[in-house]
């Protein structure tokens, strides 16, 4: 009795989440069916998702030949690993001092942290925009990386990470003779690993996936990002030639999405810590 | 009292010195966050009170004028409307598909980690390409979702490109795509609730698993269905992306949203001083919003 009605409730679950699960699976579905369609097979709208015609090809070279898409995701690999080091390299040090150091400014910078969440991109866009004009930064990697330089975010996540660490280790170390800048260094960041990787992953997909801010600062195709390029893509292919977009969509879309098949059982957890945490 | 100076000297000097290294590692941190973000942010509320533009040099303070004029600004006040609009479908859709989504993938044995890959993979992936993929999905005449209508015999909208339904069409795309998000986020939550409860409450009497999840699920997911609320609620009023790519605002700033007047004003025509206003405004949004839910966590939620 209880095992038929276990079984009758697993089924409707299972039901239930295939059907969402398909549902959830159709826009990559489409795109990868329609990247293989020729022009003359998308518009006869058909729903049969195995092209009669194979046009995987020249479709691919289509979206190859318009828009560079190497150095699109060059860009975007440059940038996002930029604005992660920098990232990084700022907050830990920063985070440490406020967690395990005695300085009067602690409690201001906590505030200062705190209200720094508070502001998004979008609300300093205006000003940052202007004085890089007036700087003429505009076009270079700096207007892409140099706002996210600091990461509020970052602080406020390492510190909580930091103060749970036991104090006898930091003790140790000094006992041993490490400098303060050593300790950061040897003792903290090899401790401080999934953390790391935690807000890797929340800035990497944050900043991989940016529109707005490269949007205002990049108007030449040789600084764009993915998101950006594939803007200009769209803007090139005036048309509706869905095969060439579709393959060009998953020219861009992959790299993130490989890393996170591969790595999915960090990329839950580092969302979940990081998104617990903000 | 020599003693007692030099015995105090002695402590304070590590002290000091600790302070100043703590300076010296904390100071990059310091000198980003006010040219970054301290400064910015009061440059803007001062650029609110101006009429500076772009390319001019001239400019003057105009005190309140900018605010007076998104009072009559028909188009800001339409990008105020359909901001509420967008999120008073997605936040609600969103969390309440992924709160059952995460339940149902909980209560699995098998297959948890293949349906979380599923159903979190939209937030991997890059939202302006996924957005022309809807794009298409959408199309009025060659898009799968309305030859599928066609099947039964309704005539499907122009989704994208009527102005009666492009917020909806932009919704599904919002949904989409934090689902998995707020999932993950409820994943965590739910694994965290202790298994005696349920078994507490049924010995209690709590029959039905709608009893067992009006007892205990929901109220141990408090804090939890907060942060989602808020975060997803601060995300839906920053919808840019699918706007930018695939309307620009139209038709007929049907899908005129905060954040693209915002950009249209200041970085397209350039009228900084007035877009300044309008980005006053949009963080003092944000601000309500997280002040609220931090009044609503100090109040009632605590189960912890």
């Amino acid at each position: 009795m209880t095992s038929n009605a276990f079984s009758v409730a697993r089924i409707a679950r299972l039901t239930v989440l295939s059907l969402g699960a398909l549902l959830f699976l159709a826009p990559y579905i489409f795109m990868v069916s329609t990247a293989g369609k020729p022009q003359s097979e998308i518009f006869s709208s058909s729903l049969s998702l195995i092209p009669q015609q194979w046009s995987y090809v020249e479709n691919f070279t289509k979206a190859l030949s318009r828009v560079s898409m190497t150095t699109l995701l060059f860009n975007g690999v440059i940038v996002c690993a930029l604005i992660f080091v920098i990232q990084i390299v700022v907050a830990i040090p920063c985070a440490y001092a406020m967690a395990k150091l005695k300085f009067r400014a602690a409690r201001t910078m906590m505030v200062l942290v705190m209200l720094g969440l508070l502001v998004p991109i979008h609300a300093t866009a205006l000003p940052i925009y202007v004085a890089f004009d007036k700087l003429s930064v505009l076009n270079t990697y700096t207007a892409l990386v140099a706002p996210f330089s600091i990461s509020v975010f970052a602080i406020f996540l390492f510190l909580q990470f930091f103060r749970a660490m036991p104090d006898d280790l930091i003790h140790a170390a000094r006992l041993d003779g490490m400098s303060e800048a050593g300790i950061v260094a040897r003792v903290i960041v090899p401790n401080a690993w999934p953390a790391i990787t935690a807000f890797a992953i929340f800035s990497v997909v944050a900043h991989w996936n940016d529109l707005f801010w490269p949007l205002i600062v990049v108007t030449n195709q040789d600084y764009a990002t993915p998101p950006l390029g594939l803007l200009y893509f769209r803007a090139a292919e005036s048309g509706d030639d869905y095969g060439a977009l579709m393959a060009a969509t998953l020219i861009i879309t992959l790299p993130l999405v490989t890393a996170f098949l591969l790595a999915q059982k960090r990329f839950v957890e580092g969302i979940t810590m990081t998104g617990l945490k903000g | 009292m020599v003693s007692v100076s030099t015995l105090e000297t002695a402590i304070a000097a590590p002290e000091i010195r600790e302070a100043r290294i703590a300076w010296l590692l904390a100071l990059p941190a310091i000198v980003l966050l006010f040219l970054f973000i301290l400064l910015p942010t009061a440059a803007v509320i001062v650029l609110g009170f101006t009429d500076f533009e772009l390319g001019y040099s001239n400019w003057r303070f105009v005190g309140f004028e900018n605010y007076a004029e998104l009072f009559t600004d028909r188009t800001f006040r339409r990008s105020l409307w359909n901001t509420a609009v967008y999120t008073a479908i997605v936040t609600p859709v969103s969390i309440v598909l992924a709160l059952a989504i995460a339940m149902l993938i909980e209560a699995e044995t098998k297959g948890k980690a293949l349906f979380r890959t599923v159903y979190f993979l939209p937030v991997a992936s890059l939202l302006v390409a996924m957005a022309t993929v809807w794009q298409f999905l959408f199309h009025p005449t060659i898009g799968p979702i309305n030859t599928f209508l066609a099947l039964f015999g309704i005539a499907g909208p122009n989704w994208l490109g009527a102005s009666g339904t492009v917020l909806y069409g932009l919704s599904i795309i919002g949904t989409w795509q934090s689902v998995g998000f707020n999932m993950v986020l409820f994943l965590a939550g739910l694994t965290a609730i202790p298994r005696e409860l349920y078994a507490a409450a049924e010995v209690d009497g709590a029959k039905t698993w709608f009893d067992r999840f009006r007892l205990v699920t929901w109220p141990m997911l408090g804090p939890t269905t907060l942060f989602v609320t808020t975060i997803s609620i601060i995300n839906a009023v920053k919808v840019f992306e699918t706007v930018k790519t695939l309307t620009e605002g139209g038709p007929n700033k049907a899908s005129e949203v905060l954040l693209f007047t915002i950009y249209q004003e200041g970085f397209v025509y350039l009228r900084v001083g007035y877009a300044s206003a309008m980005t006053v405004v949009f963080l003092a949004i944000l601000v309500v919003l997280m002040f609220l839910q931090y009044r609503v966590l100090d109040r009632k939620v605590h189960y912890a």
